[in-house]
């Protein structure tokens, strides 16, 4: 319904500068409810952790954002525009991006034309009958890329004959094509090696500070030493919200992590 | 290894690899990557009438030609994009109906008798936008639902063009449909039609092939392994397929034209179940992994359907029972190599190259 308003309509007419702006935002799934009621705003630039056990709703939260499902209730707004209705693709022509906790990636296509399609999928040449010539500015793009993430060496392997770490840069690489204005890393150093752990971080931290991002994790170290800002989810709703260092010190969420689920 | 190059060099001939050479123009390279074998299956093809009879020129290789471009349609659909659509030859029947009705036919109560440069171009328009529409109805639904879907639509028409007679003709269809005698040639004649139906197989073949590299084509592939993940790249996947059903329905088309040239008529028996279903026989025989699949299933159909009369007849059986040997060999190859003959020859050739210790190359039987 919101993709047949005027874009003034659309568009917060006070421009109230969030780059992702949620509202009331619930999902259930029959009786369950694995959002309910969830209002975050992120500044443009800003880097923000979601934290919380398995079944708070941090990947439910990003599959909304995302439109892989339309929430229950809420709105949700990015860069102002209500996209709330929009389907997937026309979120990410937006400038929205995310990876997944587990890989999506097309396994029987190359690193490079994994990253290619990517590339092509926010352009106008999504259509085209053509192949592109060398010098193409996709193709171009898709080499920086491949260089961002240091998949150089692999760039014709067959993407199932990567290694999960590989995999998992490749993921990032995806969601970094085109012109992301911010993007959702679903658990990025899930499954890493302490060593691709650091180089995730590098990567994280290497990003232009214009691109905000949300990343969800489970390692503290890794959450903490790439956000600026920290929420704390539980049970679907918002449990705490602050500076690293204030969660880290906060003896309710020294609880949830590390023991009274235990007890 | 990208995707062509591979499937180049797996198809039995070494490919060039077109990095290691310095840089050409962008045709020389496209060039460089055609394998030596079809440049001899090239040359063998266009040699073929000075030594072939006018029957197996007209019927076997030009039959063969007509139907690999139907299959190829599907194969498109089918192996790059993951939907098995039975309408293939609906359409093509469609592209063959309108070049009978707008077209001249012996009909001439119903035929408009408008010439050619209206009639085709026309005939496959209206062949391309009933693709889409099937398109638009069977793209929402995956695997047996979509065959449920395509296969319902193909023998709804069968139905409508049998019982229609002001427009169809009926039982009867048309007859006496001609291709025009364009640059003072007889297309009917046996060296001229098989060079015409040679040049639009080897044209679709080309296209296909260059278009599964081609953004659209590569995307397509990717809406067959992961259409959420398309989605979250910012793919409209249902226009992406639609278009998909459309692009097929233009190669389907040219096959349908041709194929009512061939028989100068074109009926309901031509769009029947049983030639919808015997395309997606031949695509599977063939193998749907890359366009040249359609053809060798679609040459093996033809020689089948010829000759089985015969072989059955000199072993003492009856003749019409030929559709008992496709079935069979139908069966066989299923059985044998779900990917068609292309399969089971990728198979025999990985299983020699193997390395004994390393057992590298995996794709055992």
């Amino acid at each position: 319904m919101n993709a047949h308003m005027p874009v003034s309509e659309r568009l917060d007419a006070t421009g109230n500068g969030n780059a992702i702006e949620l509202r009331g935002l619930s999902k259930y799934f029959g009786a369950l409810a694995a959002l309910s009621d969830i209002t975050i705003s992120v500044k443009p630039g800003e880097r923000r952790a979601i934290l919380g056990s398995n079944g708070a709703g941090k990947t439910t939260l990003f599959n909304c954002i995302t439109g892989d499902f339309l929430p229950t209730a809420g709105v949700i707004r990015f860069f102002g525009e209500d996209i709330t209705a929009f389907p997937a693709h026309e979120r990410i022509r937006r400038g929205l991006r995310r990876t997944y906790q587990i890989s999506l990636l097309f396994s029987g296509l190359s690193v490079f034309d994994n990253i290619y399609l990517a590339c092509c999928g926010v352009s106008q040449n999504r259509f085209s009958f053509f192949r592109p010539k060398k010098d193409d500015a996709l193709i171009t793009s898709t080499e920086d890329l491949l260089g961002v993430v240091h998949l150089e060496d692999v760039r014709d392997t067959i993407v199932e004959e990567l290694s999960y770490g590989q995999q998992r840069q490749l993921e990032i690489a995806m969601a970094l094509s085109g012109a992301p204005r911010f993007v959702l890393f679903d658990e990025p150093a899930a499954g890493l090696s302490p060593t691709e752990r650091s180089e995730l971080i590098e990567i994280l931290n290497g990003l232009p500070s214009h691109m905000g991002f949300v990343i969800i994790e489970h390692d503290m170290d890794v959450a903490l030493r790439v956000s600026e800002s920290v929420t704390m989810m539980h049970n679907g709703c918002i449990f705490k919200e602050g500076k690293p260092a204030e969660i880290e010190e906060d003896p309710e969420v020294q609880a949830l992590y590390l023991g009274d689920g235990h007890g | 290894m990208s995707i062509t190059e591979q499937n180049l060099n797996s198809a039995g001939m070494s490919g060039e690899q077109a990095e290691n050479k310095p840089e050409e123009g962008y045709f020389t390279r496209l060039l460089s990557q055609v394998p030596a074998g079809y440049w001899v299956l090239a040359v063998v093809l266009l040699l073929m009438p000075s030594v072939a009879s006018n029957f197996v020129l007209f019927q076997i290789f030009g039959w063969t030609f007509i139907l690999g471009m139907i299959a190829l349609s599907l194969m498109f659909l089918a192996g790059y994009g993951g939907m098995v659509s039975i309408v293939q030859m609906t359409v093509a029947g469609i592209a063959g109906y309108m070049v009978a009705i707008i077209g001249p036919s012996a009909i001439t109560d119903i035929s408009l008798g408008w010439p050619w440069w209206i009639n085709i171009p026309l005939a496959l328009v209206i062949a391309t936008v009933f693709g889409s529409l099937t398109g638009a109805l069977a793209v929402r639904t995956e695997g047996i639902y979509t065959i449920m879907i395509t296969l319902a639509i193909a023998s709804a028409f069968f139905y409508f063009a049998r019982q229609n007679y002001v427009m169809f003709n009926g039982f009867q269809g048309f007859n006496g449909v001609l291709p025009p005698e364009l640059f003072g040639v007889n297309w009917r004649g046996p060296k001229a039609f098989y060079y015409l139906t040679l040049f639009w197989a080897t044209v679709s073949f080309l296209v296909v092939q260059y278009v599964s590299r081609a953004p659209f084509g590569l995307a397509l592939q990717g809406v067959r392994d992961n259409a959420r993940r398309m989605e979250a790249l910012g793919f409209n996947v249902t226009a992406h397929r639609i278009a998909a059903y459309a692009f097929a329905a233009l190669i389907a088309g040219v096959g349908g034209i041709l194929l009512t040239w061939q028989s100068a008529q074109i009926s309901p028996g031509t769009i029947g179940v049983g030639p919808v279903i015997d395309v997606l026989v031949i695509a599977v025989i063939g193998g749907m992994k890359r366009p040249i699949g359609p053809f060798i299933g679609a040459f093996i159909y033809v020689v089948l359907k010829t000759f089985a009369i015969d072989i059955l007849v000199s072993l003492g059986m009856s003749g019409d029972r030929f559709q008992l040997l496709i079935g069979l060999g139908f069966l066989l190859i299923v059985f044998f190599s779900p990917d068609g003959i292309l399969g089971l020859w990728e198979r025999l050739r990985s299983s020699k190259n193997r390395d004994p210790l390393l057992d590298k190359d995996g794709g055992g039987l």
